[in-house]
């Protein structure tokens, strides 16, 4: 296969995805709600591209990834991996599928296990999926941390021992050491200082190149979004306003919400230049 | 220009380990009408600078140095002393508004609480002060009698600017008030901050990690590094003529909106 048919091989298609949720309000009187989570939402990710979903808080874009990976059920929709379709998809050939999407948290602190080192953090993901035996995967284990830009010496370490953009290098090396196809990264850099952010981002785009990955990047971010995504897609209240290449939503928005985003841009006119 | 605060040679360690400095030597003015922002990343020591003025330090953390608020030294004021200018000579916002307001009083009542504190109304002013101040800072006033949880974070965030303006202070610090709030909302915000700042001539003190937020609201910039100033100047000067080794790095750092910029992270050992 030439580099040109990897770029165009379709990944994921999400057709007609919805999920609503109830709200219940009132202590006397009781008063249900429904929220359309993902409102007809639909969007595909080739072999080896970052599609970025921006969008305010409630907008969706953490409810699509979590029913992207199968951790929430849709309520309506088709979900098709590598042309399978997940969603009436056996368990068993399920599990083997999900091997390929990974995830990347938001929260580094939240995100690893404290009783745990950092050398079983990584081995879980090779164990539940019966990858390797012992020596190979304790080979791909200190392979991964060296990717990552830590040590060997740090697998016998507790998360607790490591800073905010360590653990996330760490999740990183956590979700690569299975070698999916595709990894979600719900926000994983807005916890952390602008300088470990640049270490992280520059990571991120460094592995998927070695690695061939594709990313699902989600952020409420418009100027990191700006640096990771070859395309967008814009939500607002469960459903997709517009999608299409990062220079075209940039450059020339046609919905109103995003126009009215990216005006929102702190320091938008200014050019950050350092000679 | 005329200073409103002075801040000569502050320094901020922990009482048990006296030799750990946390905030190193920083002195800087405020005047009114203008905005500083003091930027840095986590642990540069941008909130306990902020808090010492306050006088609102943790009990464990130990302040030197001189503050001057309109040529008076306040730096040796007893708690109960420091209580007549909070509110009502300096007024602080922070990061999350939900975690700073009573949940059970309606906003109205904690509007209220914030003028009794220093102002003596009777209830018909009080009520219309509220209703004006809820106006300043663009509450409609049927929301009165609302609960914090029936608020946005945009919404909440204004309760608290209202707090902190009822009492016309003329010093208003500011730390990451919209850290927490979306873009949108966050650029509301701002616009808000700065156009009160500008009507009351308030001296602004805002504390941001972001140097996207500092180009929309700065008039003077601190940079801060582990505990001291390395970089001061006009947002012009230190945004494109940076001196200092560190700005000059930090900015390489932050993703700008053209997406044009090659990000290069830090080498953090090249400061230390």
């Amino acid at each position: 296969m030439t580099s040109k048919n990897i770029k165009n091989e379709m990944l994921l298609e999400a057709k007609g995805l919805y999920k609503t949720y109830t709200q219940t309000s009132g202590f006397f009187v009781r008063r249900q709600k429904t929220i359309k989570a993902l409102n007809n939402v639909s969007l595909s990710i080739k072999k080896g591209e970052t599609l970025a979903i921006v969008g305010e808080s409630g907008s969706g874009k953490s409810t699509l990834a979590r029913c992207l990976l199968q951790l929430l059920s849709l309520d309506e929709g088709e979900l098709f991996f590598k042309g399978k379709n997940l969603t009436t998809l056996k368990v068993e050939d399920k599990k083997h599928l999900k091997r390929h999407i990974q995830m990347v948290f938001q929260d580094p602190y939240a995100s690893l296990n404290p009783r745990m080192k950092i050398g079983e953090i990584l081995e879980e993901g090779l164990l539940i999926h019966g990858l390797g035996d012992k020596i190979s995967r304790d080979k791909k284990i200190r392979d991964m941390i060296k990717k990552v830009g830590l040590e060997v010496a740090d697998l016998t370490k507790y998360p607790h021992q490591f800073s905010g953009g360590q653990r996330q290098r760490i999740g990183i090396a956590r979700a690569l050491i299975v070698e999916p196809e595709l990894v979600i990264c719900d926000e994983p850099v807005s916890a952390l200082d602008v300088s470990i952010q640049a270490q992280i981002l520059l990571l991120l785009k460094e592995l998927q190149k070695e690695f061939h990955l594709s990313y699902l990047f989600i952020s409420h971010d418009l100027r990191v979004v700006r640096h990771m995504a070859d395309r967008i897609v814009v939500m607002h209240q469960g459903k997709i306003v517009e999608q299409g290449s990062t220079k075209i939503i940039y450059e020339k928005p046609q919905a109103n919400y995003t126009r009215e985003l990216l005006n929102a841009i702190p320091g938008k006119h200014f050019k950050f230049k350092v000679s | 220009m005329k200073k409103i605060l002075e801040v000569k040679h502050l320094k901020v360690s922990p009482i048990n380990e006296p030799r750990k400095v946390l905030v190193n030597d920083v002195s800087f003015d405020l005047y009114p009408g203008r905005t500083t922002c003091i930027v840095g990343e986590s642990g540069s020591g941008k909130s306990l600078t902020a808090l010492s003025i306050m006088k609102l330090l943790s009990s464990q953390l130990k302040q030197t140095g001189d503050i001057y608020f309109e040529g008076k030294n306040i730096s040796q004021l007893s708690n109960v002393e420091m209580r007549s200018f909070r509110g009502k000579s300096m007024a602080m916002i922070f990061q999350e508004p939900m975690t700073s307001l009573n949940p059970v009083i309606s906003i109205g009542d904690q509007i209220k609480e914030a003028l009794n504190v220093h102002l003596d109304l009777d209830k018909k002013h009080l009520n219309k002060k509220v209703v004006s101040l809820l106006k300043e800072v663009g509450i409609p006033d049927d929301r009165i009698s609302s609960y914090p949880d029936e608020l946005s974070g945009g919404q909440r965030q204004r309760i608290m600017i209202a707090m902190s303006i009822a009492c016309e202070p003329s010093i208003l610090i500011a730390d990451e008030p919209t850290t927490a709030l979306d873009v949108t909302v966050q650029a509301q915000i701002l616009k808000l901050l700065s156009n009160l700042k500008e009507k009351r001539q308030m001296a602004m003190l805002f504390i941001t990690h972001d140097f996207g937020v500092v180009e929309e609201i700065a008039d003077d910039v601190i940079v801060m590094y582990q505990g001291q100033i390395v970089e001061k100047g006009t947002v012009k000067e230190v945004l494109k003529k940076p001196k200092h080794a560190y700005t000059k790095a930090l900015l390489q750092c932050v993703p700008d909106a053209k997406g044009i910029k090659k990000l290069k992270p830090i080498q953090h050992r090249a400061f230390v």
